[in-house]
């Protein structure tokens, strides 16, 4: 039972990652219907950053803070210089657009800091949490910083004008441009949101999985995967599939005989086809109502 | 009366397809005015091309200054509102957050408080619904939606394309009622395009009629109502 419970706390750590990676995927999907292949490796170069100026001496939270900045108008000017003109071209070109900025970031990353595995620091401290064996303390960081993230995120959206803004402008583009809405800059500032959900996920798993140019390839498969499941159409949806398979990862890596670790990673892969078969719209993609 | 929207020799094109070939007119302020004519003859287009959602040449001023070449959201900002066909209700959102999209532009935020309550006067309906999906709604009550959402502006013009598309006629002499009202008692000018001629010439002062894209005939909107040849020749009632 105590491996059981382990087991599903370790789950809802990891998943809180995926939770933030799918949330990141969503944003952008929903302002510009394509997949962000490159999330993964716009959050590692965000890691990266942090550790960089981690060496140059500068403190934990302030190196976090100034690394999520950075993220932000970085995501922005990503979509600025790349995206924004290939507004209007075809699905495959925008495709071929993300795996070019794929492999330019982790080209990049593997250029500026080289390929080898680093350390990177917690501001947790990894020892167990409340004096508890199931769960440690760097595991309750996590999901301690995505709950406040989520929650946050809530309030934004649903309270403040410009959260309202980019909603409309995501759900029916002319409409918001006929209120007055400027929905090409919506659009930036959810990359550049997206961008900084994906650098705190960088960031937190960083201790985990290590600091490395390809980091974050698992963990954005993850992420992919929970979107699905939660529907791509729905933020809500991402996070709490998120969650789930962070749960399912570590149950079937624990109890299903021959997946231990080496086969976790094809267990999100056929958890995307399989929610894409049975019910390609998600655990709460919306269905939209309509009346004619 | 002053004018207010003056438009001069337009010409609009999709693609290489050109769907205005030189149209003028001009509303005054305070008045209101429709746009008739048969499908395909150019309405719609017109009013896109008012908002920049078409490409299109020729003058367009709204009260002395040029509108050409500026995008959509920042024309929205000179108070004008554009109710589109189909409505454009933010379907996945609440009543009160379309509402509230309306008046986006807009800092007072203690009049965008109070002006929601007037919509809810304006339209008892929407208020039971508010917190309702606005998908949910029926047309005729989306069709309100869109028409509170455009006043939410404070428009100084309001221009609507054909709200009584799929509406009961119950429910449209309601809403050009309240289209009526708004206009006198609000002080907002209206430009609106419709295909039921009957309708739009008892409510409006000033109407225009178009055939493939030109002005074919203006004036008086009772004097227009009143000669049979128009009436028969052009709008087919």
């Amino acid at each position: 039972m105590e491996l059981f419970t382990n087991q599903v706390l370790a789950g809802i750590a990891t998943g809180a990652i995926y939770a933030c990676m799918a949330l990141a995927v969503v944003m952008i999907y929903q302002a510009i219907d394509h997949l962000n292949f490159a999330q993964g490796e716009m959050a590692m170069f965000s890691t990266f950053i942090s550790w960089q100026l981690m060496q140059w001496g500068i403190p934990y939270w302030g190196a976090f803070i100034i690394a999520l900045a950075l993220s932000f108008v970085g995501g922005i000017a990503i979509e600025r210089i790349l995206f924004k003109p290939l507004a209007k071209a075809p699905v495959l070109t925008n495709v071929a657009g993300f795996i070019a900025l794929y492999a330019i970031i982790n080209s990049s990353a593997g250029l500026i800091w080289d390929f080898t595995i680093k350390q990177y620091p917690t501001p947790f401290g990894s020892s167990p949490f409340l004096g508890s064996q199931l769960i440690s303390t760097h595991q309750a960081g996590m999901i301690g910083v995505t709950v406040l993230l989520l929650i946050g995120l809530y309030f934004f959206f649903q309270y403040t004008k410009i959260g309202l803004a980019m909603r409309a402008a995501a759900s029916v583009p002319e409409s918001a441009r006929l209120v007055g809405i400027n929905t090409s800059w919506m659009i930036a500032l959810g990359w550049g949101m997206a961008s900084a959900i994906g650098a705190i996920a960088g960031m937190l798993i960083a201790p985990v999985v290590f600091l490395e140019p390809n980091m974050m390839g698992g963990v954005l498969i993850y992420g992919f995967a929970a979107a699905v499941l939660g529907g791509l159409t729905s933020p809500f949806g991402a996070v709490v599939g998120g969650f789930l398979v962070g749960v399912f990862e570590n149950l079937a890596g624990t109890y299903i005989p021959g997946v231990g670790n080496e086969l976790k990673l094809p267990i999100a892969l056929a958890l995307i086809i399989s929610v894409l078969v049975v019910k390609p719209a998600g655990l709460f993609g919306r269905q939209i109502v309509k009346r004619v | 009366m002053t004018t207010l929207l003056n438009v001069k020799d337009l010409r609009a094109y999709y693609g290489q397809v050109q769907a205005l070939h030189g149209l003028s007119f001009s509303l005054s302020e305070g008045s209101l005015t429709t746009l008739l004519g048969a499908n395909g003859a150019g309405k719609t287009t017109t009013l896109r091309a008012i908002c920049n959602m078409v490409r299109s040449t020729g003058g367009i001023e709204f009260d002395g200054k040029p509108l050409n070449n500026r995008s959509t959201e920042s024309i929205v900002r000179f108070g004008i509102a554009h109710v589109p066909q189909g409505r454009g209700t933010f379907t996945t959102m609440t009543v009160e957050e379309n509402l509230q999209l309306g008046a986006i532009t807009r800092k007072d935020n203690a009049g965008i408080v109070s002006d929601i309550e007037r919509m809810y006067a304006h339209f008892p309906v929407l208020k039971q619904r508010h917190t309702q999906q606005a998908g949910t709604l029926s047309g005729g009550e989306q069709q309100m939606l869109a028409v509170a959402r455009a006043l939410m502006l404070r428009p100084r013009l309001m221009l609507l394309d054909e709200p009584s598309f799929g509406l009961a006629p119950l429910v449209v002499r309601d809403l050009f009622g309240i289209l009526g009202k708004i206009n006198r008692e609000d002080k907002v000018s209206i430009l609106v395009v419709e295909q039921n001629a009957q309708l739009a010439l008892e409510l409006a002062d000033q109407a225009y009629v178009i055939e493939t894209g030109r002005i074919v005939m203006s004036g008086n909107a009772k004097d227009i109502a009143n000669n049979e040849e128009i009436r028969k020749s052009y709008l087919g009632y």
